[in-house]
């Protein structure tokens, strides 16, 4: 089992390690005396922190920097105790110690009592939803071993960790330094009838399994090893929650791409038809649909994770620059990684006090309730309901400057056209022609190239030279102008109706699509959410975005092409991107 | 799950993971058994493929049947097998050996330096040709970034400051304090052009883990680590004149496990049998600031 210990500086965290490691035999033989030989030779005095120094740097420092592992055990199991550390510069490194641990074990000086960092790190460790907390109260010998001390201590800090949703199992009085209390030795605590550190450690049960809740597998790859003689196509990933077997109906998320799954595969074990939770697995669908890594594995008439670019998060900020509303950041969620900006900024709490304020920036240490916005839509679930899909961290350049996690889902201006295309899919009546055959037949992947920008620029121009080049080269093309639906397919809503207007040319050039051609379409200024509402109709990876002359640099283009060039120049630059997309075979 | 489990499960995700991230991705071999479990991790990964180069610096001073190990298992498993040397330096004898400089003089020479000109690419890298079943010069010369280590914390202290991927800068230092966090499995994938990655898989394994797992997979490893009948068997493999056997007669892999969970090794150091390990307290560390793994 994997344990953390936090507390504020020098209220004795090395020195219980050191307690419970000597008290369990877990040293290697000679090393206790040794240390103390050398400090005996240092004429120092013996501390138990040295043991766990092992660099040079760190003793230069006389601070612990980074969360180091040790390992012991009980008569009942085996411990890795995560030593994370109390200088508050080094918090970053404790949370990501603490992420590894089921249980938290908080060390506060029975003399100093209650510090700053004995709040910041209980309310750490309430957001990494560490709920297996004991609390010792260390350094009793320094105050004569009193029951009112720590009985005080115990209804101040209650009342703290309540506020914080946090409900401790118990408090610990010990002398680490004595090592009263640690494994075995009552000492002078002989009025304490609770369980010393040991026992209360082994009272804690493992984390829940997984396996009861809805399954879960974020795609780390989709492999083919076809050059090594192999001709399985693997979904690769690990199972994160629930469980799957061969025969289930499987969909992919956000595409909804579904599927079945035909195999378990795996190297070095007997035939398998079943993955759990915990397991790293792959498998190989009946149906080869299209995977990405990012996309999360589900079945199919299980509870499914929600679908959006938006969503509501606690985020804790690490990063020595704030986090702002003008920066781009990377969001990294299951093995999704989005392009993601802060949208609004609910409140910010200081973790020491827990006192909130209305603020434009997410200081370093601070929580902070907030709403994020993915540049396109995810997968996700709330933390509460499923962990692993419901938490992520957020990437500053090069750095994880902040993790977070998902309190609540958030609908965003997509939802009802992406319901609308849900529907659409989920009844689609495939085609005798399968995609693939068409594909082969024309030689080229159907895709939609659409061409927008500011409307003083002719895009027209463009797109029809585009359409005329293809046509002589052989392809299967047709340049969509929207203006022809007017008056047609478009004849019962208002010129108004924009909106409308643009879902029905998306669903136009899907079906032009499904028929395997290529469409060109141009549309004057488009906004990015009329742009994610194309890729949501006709899969965004169905559609190039070309740009002509603006600024709609959002991610969300594929190329950008400069008004003043001329028409072949142009067209030869979206040729180029085709060339590159790998759209037609034979180019 | 149990603890082999679950150790199998995290190490795979990290494979992957790197594999998805970095393109010039390469693992070192040193045919010890933590890289050899490595390399079975690696095709449990890939399902019976290794799909990144193996890289292995030989310091011209290995005991020969972990060359010959090697070169047989990068053929049978069909590995991209990839060896550095430090030519000039074994061509001028500034070896320990030779006796013209000191061990850790040595280890900086032939193992530091030659991993990081080949890692670089800067010095002759020669890979295996399936077909003429010899090794041949490489003409690739792009520098490997993300580079899979089999270092577990429980070697030695400073192994235990280290995280799944690790950045190193230009000069492969290593920066301890600005270590970025790894939250919830996510990996700090992204990097300053120019930065180096360490990645390591077996960083939650343990000595006794290792000789578990290999019993359990039933994983081929050099005979050097059994007793051979006198009494005496490699516990840690390196080059001949600074590694020496330990007295031990375990004969086979379940033998080694009794003799770790009982025996006369259950709290003394894995890397006693190391030379360089002795010759001043932070030897090992200083190497490792250096690049050594
Ligand atoms: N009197 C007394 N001193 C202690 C006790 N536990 C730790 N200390 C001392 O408190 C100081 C800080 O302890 P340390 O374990 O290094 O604290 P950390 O910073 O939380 O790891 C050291 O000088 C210890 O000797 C205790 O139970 N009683």
């Amino acid at each position: 089992m994997n344990i953390v210990i936090v507390g504020h500086v020098d209220h004795g965290k090395s020195t219980v390690i050191g307690r419970l490691l000597a008290d369990t035999n877990a040293l290697p033989s000679g090393k206790l005396e040794s240390v103390k030989e050398r400090c005996k030779r240092e004429s120092k005095e013996f501390e138990y922190a040295f043991l766990l120094d092992a660099l040079h740097d760190e003793q230069d420092q006389g601070i612990t920097i980074d969360s180091a592992r040790c390992f012991f055990k009980s008569a009942k199991r085996d411990y890795i105790i995560i030593d994370a550390p109390g200088h508050i510069e080094f918090l970053k490194n404790m949370i990501s110690g603490a992420a590894r641990a089921e249980a938290a074990l908080l060390v506060i000086d029975a003399k100093e009592g209650i510090q700053e960092n004995s709040k910041r790190h209980a309310y750490m460790l309430s957001m990494l939803g560490i709920d297996q907390v004991a609390v010792v109260v260390n350094k009793m010998d320094l105050v004569d071993y009193s029951k009112e001390v720590f009985e005080k201590i115990k209804s101040d800090y209650t009342d703290f960790l309540k506020d914080i949703g946090i409900e401790a199992r118990t408090f610990i009085p010990v002398s680490a330094l004595k090592g009263d209390n640690i494994v075995s030795e009552r000492g002078e605590l002989g009025w304490f009838s609770g369980g010393n550190v040991l026992e209360v450690l082994d009272s804690f049960s493992k984390e829940k399994e997984d396996e009861e809740k809805p399954f879960r597998m974020p795609v780390q790859g989709v492999y083919k090893f076809t050059s090594k003689g192999d001709s399985r196509r693997i979904i690769a990933g690990r199972v994160e929650s629930g469980k799957v077997k061969v025969g289930d109906k499987v969909i992919f998320l956000p595409s909804h791409k579904k599927s079945e799954i035909s195999s378990i595969e795996s190297f070095n074990t007997g035939e398998k038809k079943e993955a759990f939770a915990g397991e790293c697995t792959g498998v190989t669908l009946k149906e080869q649909v299209y995977v990405n890594r990012g996309d999360v594995m589900c079945v199919e008439d299980e509870k499914l994770p929600f679908v959006s670019t938006l969503l509501k998060a606690n985020i804790f900020w690490m990063g020595k620059a704030p986090m702002s509303m003008e920066k781009k950041y990377k969001l990294k969620l299951g093995t999704k990684d989005i392009p993601v900006k802060l949208k609004e900024i609910n409140s910010v709490l200081d973790a020491s006090n827990l006192e909130s304020s209305k603020r434009e920036t997410i200081e370093r240490h601070e929580v902070a309730e907030c709403l994020l916005e993915c540049q396109n839509e995810i997968a996700y679930d709330l933390s509460k309901d499923i962990e692993s899909t419901g938490r992520f961290v957020i990437v500053d350049d090069y750095n994880i400057a902040g993790g977070g996690i998902v309190s609540d889902t958030i609908e965003d201006e997509q939802a009802k056209v992406r319901e609308q295309v849900f529907l659409r899919d989920e009844r689609w009546y495939e085609s005798g022609v399968d995609f693939r055959e068409r594909a082969l037949r024309y030689g080229q992947r159907p895709k939609t190239i659409l061409i927008t920008g500011p409307s003083g620029v002719d895009k027209k121009k463009i797109a029809r030279s585009l359409e005329r080049l293809l046509f002589e080269r052989g392809r299967k093309v047709y340049y969509l102008v929207i203006g022809n639906l007017l008056r047609g397919l478009d004849a019962d809503i208002g010129k108004e109706n924009r909106e409308e207007h643009i879902r029905r040319m998306g669903e136009v050039a899907h079906i032009l699509m499904e028929a395997g051609l290529m469409v060109v379409q141009t549309a004057s200024d488009l906004s990015a959410e009329e742009l994610r509402s194309l890729q949501t109709i006709v899969d965004k990876r169905d559609i190039f975005v070309v740009d002509v002359g603006g600024n709609l640099n959002d991610g969300i283009v594929d190329l950008s092409i400069s008004g003043e060039d001329s028409v072949e120049v142009n067209v030869m630059k979206i040729m180029d991107m085709l060339k590159f997309k790998n759209v037609m075979f034979d180019y | 799950m149990d603890r082999l489990d679950a150790l199998e499960a995290q190490s795979v995700y990290i494979f992957r993971e790197a594999f998805a991230n970095f393109k010039n991705l390469v693992m070192l071999w040193s045919i010890g058994k933590d890289s050899t479990v490595l390399l079975w991790l690696a095709r449990k990964a890939f399902f019976g493929h290794v799909p990144f180069p193996l890289v292995h610096v030989d310091t011209g001073f290995k005991i020969p049947e972990m060359i010959r190990y090697r070169d047989e298992m990068a053929l049978k498993w069909g590995l991209n097998m990839v060896v550095g040397q430090n030519k000039e330096a074994l061509g001028e004898k500034k070896t320990f050996p030779d006796g013209k400089i000191n061990r850790i003089e040595c280890c900086k020479l032939l193992k530091t330096q030659a991993l990081r000109n080949t890692l670089s690419g800067e010095w002759t890298r020669y890979r295996m040709d399936h077909n003429k079943r010899k090794y041949v010069e490489d003409s690739n010369k792009e520098p490997y970034t993300g580079v899979i280590v089999g270092v577990r914390s429980d070697e030695e202290g400073s192994r235990s400051k280290e995280r799944y991927f690790s950045p190193r800068d230009k000069e492969n230092e290593w920066d301890i304090a600005g270590q970025p966090p790894e939250l919830w499995n996510q990996f700090n994938t992204d990097f300053k052009p120019g930065t180096h990655i360490r990645i390591h898989p077996l960083l939650d394994w343990t000595e006794l883990d290792i000789w578990r797992y290999i019993e359990r997979e039933n994983i081929p490893t050099v005979s050097l680590y059994y007793d051979q009948g006198e009494g005496k068997r490699y516990r840690s493999l390196g080059c001949y004149p600074c590694t020496s056997p330990v007295e031990s007669t375990a004969k086979n892999v379940r033998e080694i496990i009794v003799e770790l969970e009982s025996g006369k090794f259950k709290n003394i150091a894995e890397r006693s049998g190391r030379e360089q390990d002795k010759e001043d307290g932070g030897g090992l560390e200083i190497l490792r600031r250096d690049g050594y793994m």
